[in-house]
């Protein structure tokens, strides 16, 4: 019998993206996705439910669905795309919801991933070259988005306890660069000067969105439970970042940073809290237990730097060639319900 | 290395339904610069050898003393007295050990480096590491490295010129702890010279708590030399003794060492370089020509 998966956040570039990779795969049967927006890439058959992250429907939907599989991508790392408190209420209340639900008496579910981020160990003058999954950050974290995901992983943490017979992962990805996706890094780097910190070079790590995708995919075929850091081999400057891009650096200055960065927020250029931390420290985590457990990766933290920068080369010359993607759902009705569709299997 | 490869051999013959690859190739790196893990770069190691060559070689003219002590291979935990405004025994030892082995040498330092806009670049650049048990743990055990630390820390630098040569408290013996958890050596150096070549008169408390800084001092160099005694050494005879390594018989990779093992061993590494500073003060005839 195939698996039957959730996947929140459907709305969102992981959700989209988990659910084409999982379409793919003839061991999952039912794909449920969930947002409280339409998908914004095409799907074959994906069930998209359109609900918000409370409670009382969350049970429902994974009592009627019967999902054995809870893919939760839906944990905002990027803090300029919403408010502080839309982002509790996603990362947090949501996680706890959605967990409440997956642990409910006479839940089918059997696996829970979660998608967190590098953010939760922080990025101080204090910090290791390598964080190791089992190491926390030495202060507590003062940016909105950190402690949003300490929250959730620390729901997470009584979710596993509590639910010895459910597999648990969480995965804490680095930050993300590639072909598609849009983060405060990637628009940074496609700014005509990249903002840098005066007399600062941190070493930054990267991981590719495909590895990402991958690794998802990964851990849920192999059922690997446990914390795992996803990111690129090695660490690279931040000068040598730009350089990759072929931008040049734009140095802030170093004390009273944030007063400087406020007038490239009213400019559009955000750079929250937790990114100019990063500019001034880097961050690094240790990627050899996910290698351990198998996983290989497709590209090393300049690979994924690489890639992002040939993406951003084609975009220049070609523009954005992929056609927006508008979801009709009386036609997505149409082809996956009405008996006239001939499904060649 | 060798435990990597074991380990991903374990891995393979635990998840027997993976496929076994033909030992992946390595992937694609395009890198541009030469800035390792550390922070460290070759290229600005090498300017720095070359601007440091002549103050090593002609202005403090450095005589080592034991040399063929330090390990040509495998990692080993150096260990040395700190001394100096501004401590000119760390380049003098990375760059010694660098000229005559041929061997990197990581130097452990204050964190509070990290947080200084452009030196803490530079430092990193030039072989500095922050001092985190983590980070000495990987350079010495799976890299096999030579790391320099100063047990001392910042207390080492920032005594008065009166109080010269007399070693401060040894931290709370982290050093071993490392040493042990990482199965490698303890090598100390007992270092003459540098107390004088920036010798601190004066230390103004109010300065430093005010800027969050470990000492704020008024030199003998500032005082000849004005805001030029800021990196204007004094030209003091540096001679350098590398004492026996020091073995610890324990397992590598525990959990928990024995704390009053760690210290008496600490205590005994500290009694032997101060023993052997008073040593080579008995037998010094000048600061300047030694």
């Amino acid at each position: 019998m195939g698996r039957r998966v959730l996947v929140t956040g459907l709305s969102t570039f992981w959700g989209g993206r988990l659910a084409q990779a999982l379409e793919k795969d003839p061991d999952v049967d039912v794909i449920v996705g969930l947002d409280t927006r339409e998908p914004r890439v095409e799907l074959e058959r994906t069930e998209y439910v359109r609900a918000d992250q409370s409670y009382s429907i969350l049970n429902r939907i994974v009592r009627a669905t019967q999902v054995d599989t809870v893919l939760h991508t839906f944990l905002i790392v990027d803090s300029t795309r919403m408010s502080g408190r839309a982002l509790h209420e996603i990362n947090v209340i949501g996680t706890l919801n959605l967990l409440a639900a997956a642990g409910a008496a006479g839940s089918p579910v059997r696996q829970v991933v979660v998608k967190s981020s590098t953010l939760v160990y922080g990025s101080s003058y204090e910090d290791p070259v390598w964080f190791r999954e089992e190491m926390t950050r030495r202060h507590s974290a003062k940016t909105r988005v950190e402690r949003s995901l300490l929250e959730a992983e620390s729901y997470l943490h009584d979710f596993a306890e509590d639910n010895p017979h459910v597999v648990v992962t969480l995965l804490r990805f680095s930050n993300v660069l590639g072909t598609d996706i849009i983060t405060p890094t990637s628009k940074a780097l496609q700014l005509p000067a990249v903002p840098s910190i005066f007399g600062f070079d941190p070493l930054m790590q990267f991981v590719e969105e495909d590895d990402v995708v991958r690794c998802l995919e990964f851990v849920m075929r192999e059922q690997v439970p446990g914390i795992y850091n996803v990111a690129g081999d090695g660490r690279l400057p931040w000068s040598e970042v730009a350089a990759i891009c072929n931008k040049r650096l734009w140095p802030l200055p170093p004390v009273l940073t944030r007063f400087a960065a406020e007038p490239l927020n009213r400019l559009g250029i955000e750079l929250p809290p937790e990114m100019l931390d990063l500019l001034r420290y880097g961050r690094g985590v240790d990627n050899r237990r996910l290698k351990r457990a198998g996983f290989q990766y497709g590209y090393t933290s300049a690979g994924a730097v690489d890639s992002f920068a040939q993406a951003s080369r084609l975009r220049r010359t070609v523009g954005d060639s992929r056609p927006a993607y508008q979801y009709e759902r009386d036609v997505e009705n149409f082809f996956r319900r009405s008996p006239a569709v001939v499904k060649n299997e | 290395m060798a435990s990597e490869e074991r380990v991903t051999a374990e891995a393979r013959g635990a998840l027997v339904h993976l496929p076994r690859q033909a030992d992946a190739e390595p992937l694609p790196d395009p890198r541009q610069s030469d800035v390792d893990e550390w922070g460290r770069s070759e290229h600005t190691r090498q300017l720095a050898r070359r601007l440091y060559e002549p103050l090593y070689k002609s202005w403090f003219r450095v005589e080592w003393e034991g040399l063929e002590k330090v390990p040509t291979d495998g990692g080993a935990l150096l260990v040395a007295n700190h001394a100096g405004a501004i401590p000119s025994d760390a380049p003098v030892i990375m760059h010694g050990i660098e000229q005559e082995l041929q061997r990197p040498v990581y130097g452990l330092a204050d964190n509070i480096f990290r947080a200084a806009p452009v030196v803490g670049t530079l430092w990193a650049r030039a072989g500095g590491v922050a001092a985190h048990p983590e980070n000495a743990y990987r350079l010495l055990r799976e890299q096999q490295q030579l790391v320099l630390v100063f047990p001392e820390g910042t207390k080492g630098p920032g005594k008065l010129y009166s109080e010269r040569y007399q070693l401060r408290r040894f931290g709370r013996g982290g050093f071993v702890e490392i040493a042990m958890r990482a199965g490698v050596p303890v090598i100390p150096i007992a270092v003459m010279g540098a107390e004088e070549s920036m010798p601190i008169v004066y230390k103004n408390n109010f300065l430093a708590r005010t800027f969050g800084l470990p000492y704020v001092p008024l030199t003998a160099n500032m005082l000849l030399l004005g805001p030029l005694g800021l990196i204007g050494y004094f030209p003091a005879k540096f001679k350098l003794r590398v004492l026996d390594p020091v073995h610890f018989d324990v397992p590598p990779d525990q959990e928990r060492y024995s704390r009053s093992r760690i210290m008496d061993e600490a205590e005994a590494i500290r009694v032997r370089l101060q023993d052997n500073l008073y040593d080579m003060l008995r037998q010094r005839r000048s600061v300047w020509f030694g």
